[in-house]
């Protein structure tokens, strides 16, 4: 008579720790020829709790498995991989720097003379999304009511013309001028004796303010052209730009895009050797595929560079199905921010993080 | 700009708080996606708990078995209309037997929305550094 064991010491009854297709699953999307399978995250921490698994991502957990590598860092652009994090966080984040990082942007154009064959909306609209290279941390949100004053207004005004007789010019942004004293234009009241009231209140220059004296407020590139003028045409205008944030108008975006993408791992499920190494190799348009030269004339293919792969499933395409399996590892993002250049792409996301604890702080303070 | 929050609760279950769906105003997936993931890690940190089979308490140090005391039965969120700025987030809490009161939905998702800021306070610190110690390597 065998002796009595308990369920829970049979051999295969995984105590501790989650059989491997299982965790395949749990951490790996497979991509498959027709279709990716297993993309939910299992997020319940009482999920695998029959196995006796903790699936919780406690605090612990999270700071021991918590990475950062950049790839690239340049003024404009980083490139970076974020590790152990999970999608709805990776997904908050780039949500957040899409469409809630505040950036300053023309907002009001006050028009004088506009005779170019460019009409007043379309004009306005262009100097809208021009970006602007203006710490928007050092302004203030301005809303209905607000008066506008330095704190929350950056005046701009743009004067050209085109003399009769010459060809035509090209208007570009470096010939927007920025007025640190505020509008010069002024309003239009009934009263003649009344005091001569501007459509700014600025109480003091904003190059003497000390943080904006350190680098003047103008646009980020010279080169955008923002009209183009005959002989006799001329533009002046008066912009006015406040701080807004990309939900409202998309000129207010601080990212020309920011996007990310899991990390892919190609993995090789037989030896492919010879012509048929050759074959695979020529396959793959981004070169995740090499050749290993094994000696004697012998060849193997081997996966060189994973992280190109772009899933266009050619090397599982046709008669090759059975050597590549595909897949994208679940807590493993690429992430790519592109800045407009108000801000590096470096601090864009460390605003993203803030905001999203902000959102978490306001939150809480509502629930308490 | 603002969270402003509603509580909003079945008939017959004002008294019952271990269940409640929280509606915020100008909130979207941003926030409501990662609480859902953060209030699905809330786990009770005590090692002598009440027993989820019945109400007493039991000397787990013998019987590891339940390693894993969840305290959320269910969370989810949805966006009732989207061209209204609201969210409902559902949660659905296990109860402690410790003190004979369930664990009222709104500790559960403070908890979460605390344990959320900490997540991301290390995500900052982490990048943080990483940048700087990339910028001198690259000097």
């Amino acid at each position: 008579m065998s002796k009595k064991v308990s369920a829970l010491d049979m051999p295969d009854v995984p105590m501790g720790q989650l059989p491997e297709h299982l965790n395949r699953q749990r951490t790996r999307v497979t991509c498959n020829a027709d279709a990716p399978i297993h993309t939910d995250a299992v997020h319940y921490s009482g999920a695998y709790s029959l196995m006796g698994v903790d699936n919780s991502m406690g605090l612990e957990k999270f700071s021991k498995n918590f990475k950062v590598e950049i790839v690239r860092l340049s003024e404009d652009e980083i490139e970076f991989d974020m590790i152990g994090i999970d999608a709805s966080l990776a997904n908050a984040f780039r949500r957040i720097l899409i469409a809630e990082i505040p950036t300053m942007a023309i907002e009001k154009v006050l028009m004088v003379n506009n005779t170019s064959l460019i009409a007043d909306e379309v004009l306005s609209h262009r100097l809208g999304l021009i970006p602007l290279d203006a710490d928007p941390r050092l302004f203030e949100y301005l809303s209905e009511n607000d008066v506008p004053n330095e704190r929350n207004t950056i005046v701009y005004k743009l004067e050209v013309s085109c003399k009769k007789d010459s060809p035509r010019n090209t208007v570009k942004t470096n010939q927007l001028k920025w007025l640190p004293n505020g509008s010069e234009l002024e309003m239009a009241t009934l009263d003649k004796s009344a005091k001569v009231k501007s459509y700014t209140s600025f109480s003091c220059s904003q190059d003497s303010l000390p943080e904006i004296s350190k680098k003047p407020l103008g646009v980020k590139h010279d080169d955008i052209i923002i009209a183009k003028l005959g002989p006799g045409q001329a533009i002046e205008l008066e912009a006015h730009a406040v701080k807004g944030i990309g939900k409202v108008h998309a000129k207010w975006s601080p990212v020309a895009s920011a996007w990310y993408r899991m990390l892919p791992e190609v993995v090789l499920l037989t030896e492919v050797k010879g012509q048929d190494a050759e074959k695979l190799v020529n396959k793959c348009p981004v070169n995740v595929f090499d050749i290993e030269d094994l000696g004697h004339g012998d060849k193997k293919a081997i996966v060189a560079n994973p992280r190109a792969c772009t899933l266009c499933r050619e090397c599982i395409r046709g008669v090759n199905e059975e050597l590549v399996e595909l897949g994208r590892v679940k807590h493993h993002f690429i992430f790519t921010i592109e800045s407009t250049g108000a801000l590096s792409p470096e601090e864009l996301f460390i605003e993203a993080v803030k905001i999203l604890e902000e959102k978490c702080d306001r939150l809480l303070s509502e629930l308490s | 700009m603002e969270g402003i929050l509603l509580f909003a609760m079945e008939h017959g279950s004002l008294s019952d708080l271990s269940a409640s769906t929280f509606s915020l105003m100008d909130e979207d997936h941003t926030l409501a996606n990662s609480v859902r993931f953060t209030l699905n890690q809330e786990n009770m940190d005590s090692s002598v708990v009440g027993c989820m089979g019945c109400a007493l308490r039991h000397n787990f140090y013998a019987y590891d078995m339940w390693t894993v005391r969840p305290r959320v039965v269910f969370c989810g969120y949805s966006i009732p209309h989207p061209s209204d700025n609201k969210v409902n987030i559902r949660v659905q809490t296990t109860g402690t037997i410790s003190s004979s009161l369930s664990d009222p939905a709104k500790d559960v998702l403070k908890d979460a929305l605390e344990n959320l800021t900490q997540m991301c306070q290390l995500v900052r610190s982490t990048f943080g550094k990483t940048v700087d110690d990339f910028k001198v390597k690259n000097q």
